[in-house]
């Protein structure tokens, strides 16, 4: 679904101070930007960067078109990895095209999205119509995706399975008073095919080993739908900043319930400079066939020791500064900004052990994880 | 009974086409709202980046706003 930018000559207007008619939800389209951004994720062994290029035009008064091209370089080491395989670096690029059609109060967006990596490729192409309602103080928006993914093992070349994933999601916009802004989605997704990872394992107790545990390979069911449902708030304060609050809960078929929560601050500091503050608290269950540690070798039909499926919390604390450029003398651009955003994220696992630690076997200590998460980008608006 | 279900229908009716003849929140009010720091996306590169590793490390999904279809990141 598309989230209703603010056209940049309306930002203009207001700071100028000049309060006119100013569509705030009303059908229009994204403004034309383009973005050039480097990304970074370093943390539990694992290192994630690359570029990422989102370009946006439109054509006429009803047509608007993005492409981003997307690349993930990983080199990991993960608490999986160190424990059950050898380190392994892999690349991901992701490319992906969309169109956005105005007409009257309605948007259209039809996007595609393929993503490619040595042993996995996803392709998605995504729907979605929105209208305008009362006054254009509601919007509605209704989305539909369909996924299909290939999913391969390297180094084995008999290995070979698929995925499908049907997504179906409502949003609904509101101004709730000339100060705030309220968003509810909600989405369902239902996926299809091989879902666990080929080369993961799972722990059981074993007497004949010197560790007292081995491993055997992970079996997820084949069938998986998840629900999520999301409230958001933004408030204009009564001097120049803004608050926002989110709240999603999220469960689904294999027994995780999930509620996540942020908060955030975003004050500009005269004509240049934008700063944002923001706090997030997650936490989720186990799903219902997760273990550290079975009991014996296959004990049941299905097995996960996924940290991502286990019981846990996390905290992120993000900052971010944007610094925007400005110059009569531009002839091809309008504006640029520079910007910095910074994560720390927190994971601290409540049924997941660190294996790398000697200990008596099921006595190891908690796995936690800390990350720093950057991007770095420059946005020119034309 | 049916007229309780009648003065009901039509107080709905009434509420809704109020609704739709009279937005609370006038044109000319909402500069506040139209201000680049209300927006739920000022930065859909970076957002779109952040739910990418929110997704690639928890298991919940869906429902995060901006651009939906899917992230690749299984």
């Amino acid at each position: 679904m598309d989230v209703i930018e603010i056209k940049r000559t309306n930002r203009l207007l207001l700071i100028g101070s000049v309060a006119v008619a100013l569509p705030v939800l009303a059908a229009q389209l994204p403004e034309e930007r383009a973005d050039a951004m480097y990304h970074l994720y370093d943390g539990g062994g694992v290192t994630v960067s690359g570029p990422s290029i989102l370009v946006r035009k439109q054509f006429g008064e009803s047509l608007s078109a993005s492409a981003n091209y997307y690349v993930d370089a990983i080199s990991s080491a993960s608490i999986d990895v160190v424990t059950t395989a050898s380190p392994y670096t892999e690349n991901r690029t992701e490319i992906s095209a969309s169109v956005d059609y105005l007409y009257g109060n309605s948007q259209m967006n039809l996007g595609y999205t393929n993503s490619e990596e040595s042993d996995y490729s996803a392709d998605t192409v995504h729907f979605s119509i929105g209208q305008d309602l009362f006054g254009d103080l509601t919007n509605v928006t209704l989305g539909y995706s369909r996924g299909s993914d290939e999913v391969r093992r390297n180094g084995d070349s008999d290995f070979n399975d698929e995925v499908t994933r049907n997504s179906f999601s409502l949003a609904l916009n509101q101004v709730v008073t000339a100060n705030t802004l309220f968003a509810l989605s909600w989405e369902t997704i239902a996926d299809e095919g091989f879902l666990n990872n080929p080369y993961r394992s799972v722990r059981y107790l074993d007497a004949s080993s010197l560790t007292g545990y081995s491993f055997e390979s992970e079996v997820y069911p084949r069938t998986r739908t998840s629900n999520a449902l999301s409230a958001r708030l933004r408030y204009h304060l009564p001097y120049r900043a803004a608050i926002s609050g989110e709240y999603r809960y999220f469960s689904d078929t294999w027994g995780i319930s999930a509620h996540n929560t942020e908060l955030g601050y975003t004050h500009p500091l005269g004509d240049n400079w934008t700063f944002d503050l923001s706090y997030r608290y997650y936490t989720q269950n186990a799903a219902d066939f997760y273990s550290d540690l079975f009991p014996r070798v296959q004990s049941q039909n299905y097995l996960a020791r996924d940290k991502e499926l286990s019981s846990y919390s996390s905290h992120s604390l993000g900052f971010g500064m944007s610094y925007k450029l400005q110059r009569e003398s531009w002839k091809l651009l309008d504006s640029a900004s520079l910007n910095l955003a910074y994560n720390y994220l927190y994971f601290n696992y409540r049924d997941f052990r660190d294996i790398s630690q000697s200990e008596a076997v099921g006595q190891e200590p908690l796995y936690e994880l800390s990350a720093n998460v950057m991007r770095l980008y420059l946005s020119v608006y034309y | 009974m049916q007229a309780i279900t009648l003065s009901a229908v039509l107080l709905v009716l009434t509420s809704l086409a109020g609704c739709a003849v009279e937005p609370w929140v006038k044109p000319y009010e909402r500069a506040k709202l139209a201000d680049p720091i209300m927006s739920f996306s000022r930065n859909p590169v970076a957002d779109s980046y952040l739910h990418h590793v929110y997704q690639a490390r928890e298991a919940a999904r869906g429902a995060e706003g901006g651009q939906g279809g899917g992230c690749g990141c299984n």
